[in-house]
């Protein structure tokens, strides 16, 4: 069997960019101010969280690829790099070698908007430079060029889960010895339009955006693994009439165990009653300290996730838990949990 | 569990395609577009589903969608909330699951490859919120169901199937991947069967957006002619039942072909355009030989991407030219998009069905429109309907974003 290891992670989210911002921002456990976006027609606008411009500008930004690319590719971009960076493998990949993996919802919603409106003003002028721009992996293209990586590159379409079933595929690429690394990156972008329609199914969760995302690699055949482990992932439980959300939420913690004493729960929880319901039922009786960062900088769909994988990472290795569960209770697809545990200590 | 699997097997199981549905412009159905394919049609029409006035193609390959679906679990209500797309893939999966003869309930990974999901509700959710009326019924269910996991999510409601359900948006070899994909699950021994398919509706946003590049041609699109001017899009969908060896055997279940391998590269030349000498191209095909322990000499037909655009017939060409090396004057070649035309994150399913179709029923699928074939080109592009004895095809799929991909089958005797 394959060990699977976390070895760097890196964050960009309403809080800042950087896995430190996003670190403060749950630490001091207040949700994040709200800035209103204005939606046609409507009266009211909504309430977002959106990501701030970074201070200093990112040198990446000025890559070629990337200076007519969507904020969300930015994002990606800025939260793998920052993965990367923090790689604590001791014998980094060669460049060719990296997976990539980008679990996405809403995608490059921004340009697509814009095209599409471009499109039907006058389709004889709509914009050649946006329409590359607006499909789906787009975003992992721009890393895969930036990072010179020829190996296979996915992305994924689907709710909060997508990024858990990321994290699985990724162990199954690391398993099949195709790659030495894979980077999962868990990222959405903020528009009326997005927010606007979670709005009709939530109104409780702030609309949010950025990107989380994960270098995984191969863990020792034998030992403790160095940093942070993979122990699992669930099965991705889908939705259905025969199994809606209460009872997939059920399933998936069926799947997990107990928890070691002082274990973290880091929830999707979004701040939307309704949308949380299953997964607060699920999760009634975990003893121990539980975290919902969404509550705190917004919900932004696998980002969010991807979030919760990041924090859950980075607490293990600050050495507040000695393990962590994430809950992921999808809006409208699955319901899929994670569990990381404490490796070896890294040298030095 | 996803992770850590409880059951991987000391060897890769073999893995063979029990089940197969398609739908095109062409029609519903193995039979019909087989029949089509093999005498070489095509089924390009004036664009209907939207306003292509101001652009400068016209034309596509629209799918005469059935008024009615096919039996399914869904109830009336759900039904009538359906897109095209998730119409489309709803026919092809019930031919499939139909001809395969699984059984509802099982444990079966949905995984699927589209480019737009159920776009054109999205394109509708825009429109109406522009008009100035936001509250509007119908808006929740557009959201809902524009969404691309929708889809798969109706696919395992309408035949009972347990997922999990995984998209694959990896622009135009989205549909090749998702097959690969599956193919792999099966491969790795993380279950007995999994369903891989791919699927897309002709949508404005995307229509205007290659209208826009300068990728669409006015006429029916002309793979590897040396005066080719662009693609023709088109629509559909197909999915391909897929299970070990073992568990068809176990249960007499009927083979339709088998799955050798499958290769994916990137390419990371630009967005749009694929490397001059199609690198990855190389790569994917290399890598599907390599896990199949394949020869070039031993392929006898290649189904190829051929959208006829100038840059990717040139750079596939050059790959397939260095790939095959000096078997490359005795390879067959053709591109099904000269009838259908390019269906997207549909396009690798539903050649991967062509494969298939070709191996089991042994002919080379012609190639219509081609009057002057590249000179770059080593090979012999397919211009007309024949009959062939060979046992393994190879099918070539690459996108946007410069994912690639590759599917090898064999036929099976």
């Amino acid at each position: 069997m394959t060990r699977v290891v976390v070895t760097g992670w890196g964050a960009v989210s309403p809080a800042g960019w950087g896995v430190a911002a996003l670190w403060d921002a749950l630490a001091r456990e207040t949700p994040l101010p709200c800035v209103p976006l204005a939606h046609p027609g409507r009266e009211r606008p909504l309430l977002t969280r959106p990501v701030p411009p970074p201070r200093p500008r990112p040198e990446f930004l000025g890559h070629p690829r990337l200076r007519r690319a969507s904020p969300l590719a930015h994002y990606v971009v800025a939260a793998a790099l920052e993965a990367l960076a923090g790689d604590s493998a001791q014998s980094p990949a060669a460049p060719g070698a990296v997976g990539i993996i980008a679990c996405l919802t809403a995608g490059c919603v921004n340009y697509t908007k814009r095209f599409y409106d471009e499109t039907l003003r006058d389709a004889a002028t709509a914009s050649p430079l946006l329409f590359p721009e607006t499909v789906f992996n787009a975003p992992a293209s721009h890393l895969a060029a930036l990072l010179g990586s020829t190996a296979e590159s996915g992305t994924l379409v689907g709710d909060e889960g997508t990024f858990l079933q990321g994290l699985a595929l990724a162990a199954d690429w690391l398993a099949r010895e195709q790659v030495s690394g894979v980077v999962v990156v868990g990222a959405d972008e903020l528009d009326w339009l997005v927010g606007g329609a979670m709005n009709l199914f939530a109104r409780g969760a702030v609309h949010a955006a950025g990107a989380g995302a994960v270098c995984l690699r191969r863990g020792p055949r034998e030992g403790a693994a160095r940093g942070v482990e993979l122990a699992g992932v669930t099965d991705a439980w889908s939705y259905t009439a025969r199994l809606p959300p209460e009872r997939a939420a059920r399933a998936m913690r069926e799947q997990l165990p107990a928890g070691l004493p002082g274990e973290w729960l880091m929830l999707s929880a979004r701040g939307d009653r309704r949308l949380d319901a299953a997964e607060q039922a699920a999760w009634r009786d975990w003893p121990g300290p539980r975290r919902a960062p969404q509550r705190v900088v917004g919900a932004a769909f696998n980002a969010g996730a991807a979030w919760q994988v990041v924090l859950a990472s980075d607490a293990i290795r600050r050495g507040l838990t000695p393990a962590a569960i994430v809950s992921v209770v999808g809006s409208n697809q699955q319901a899929i949990g994670a569990r990381f545990v404490a490796g070896e200590a890294p040298a030095g | 569990m996803l992770f850590p699997r409880s059951n991987t097997p000391s060897a890769p199981c073999r893995v063979v395609v029990t089940g197969a549905g398609i739908i095109t412009a062409h029609g519903v159905g193995w039979r019909v577009n087989a029949d089509a394919f093999r005498a070489g049609r095509r089924s390009f029409r004036p664009v209907t589903l939207f306003d292509v006035s101001r652009q400068r193609a016209r034309l596509a390959a629209e799918v005469d969608l059935p008024a009615h679906l096919p039996p399914t679990g869904l109830s009336a209500r759900r039904e009538q909330r359906l897109d095209r797309a998730a119409r489309m893939v709803l026919w092809a999966a019930h031919e499939a699951l139909t001809q395969a003869g699984w059984q509802p309930g099982t444990e079966t990974p949905v995984i699927l490859g589209t480019t737009a999901g159920g776009m054109a509700l999205g394109e509708a959710y825009y429109r109406q919120v522009m008009s100035g009326v936001v509250a509007r019924p119908g808006q929740a269910s557009r959201v809902v169901h524009y969404q691309a996991q929708r889809q798969g999510l109706d696919l395992l409601e309408a035949f009972e199937l347990s997922g999990p359900g995984r998209i694959i948006a990896n622009a135009c070899a989205s549909g090749a991947n998702a097959v690969g994909h599956a193919w792999e699950w099966v491969r790795s021994g993380h279950g007995p069967r999994a369903l891989g398919g791919g699927y897309d509706a002709l949508v404005q946003t995307l229509f205007s957006g290659f209208d826009s590049l300068q990728a669409l041609s006015p006429t029916p699109c002309r793979p590897f002619d040396a005066r080719r001017d662009g693609l023709s899009l088109g629509e559909g969908a197909a999915v391909l039942c897929l299970e070990s060896l073992d568990s068809a055997r176990a249960r007499g279940a009927e083979i339709l072909g088998e799955i050798l391998g499958y290769g994916a590269a990137t390419d990371v030349h630009h967005l749009t355009q694929p490397h001059p000498e199609g690198a990855a191209a190389l790569a994917a095909m290399r890598a599907a030989c390599a896990c199949a322990g394949v020869r070039p000499d031993q392929v006898g037909y290649v189904n190829a991407h051929g959208t006829g655009t100038p840059l990717n017939d040139r750079a596939e060409a050059l790959a397939l030219n260095v790939w095959a090396g000096e078997s490359a004057p005795r390879l067959p070649v053709s591109s099904t998009k000269a009838g259908i035309g390019h269906l997207l994150g549909a396009a690798g399913a539903v050649e991967a069905l062509v494969c298939l179709m070709t191996l089991r029923e042994q002919w080379l699928p012609p190639q219509p429109g081609l009057e002057e074939p590249d000179p770059v080109c080593l090979f012999p592009v397919v211009t007309q309907a024949r009959e062939a004895r060979f046992d393994h095809a190879l099918s070539n799929s690459f996108g946007f974003g410069g994912a690639n991909a590759t599917l090898l089958f064999r036929r099976w005797a």
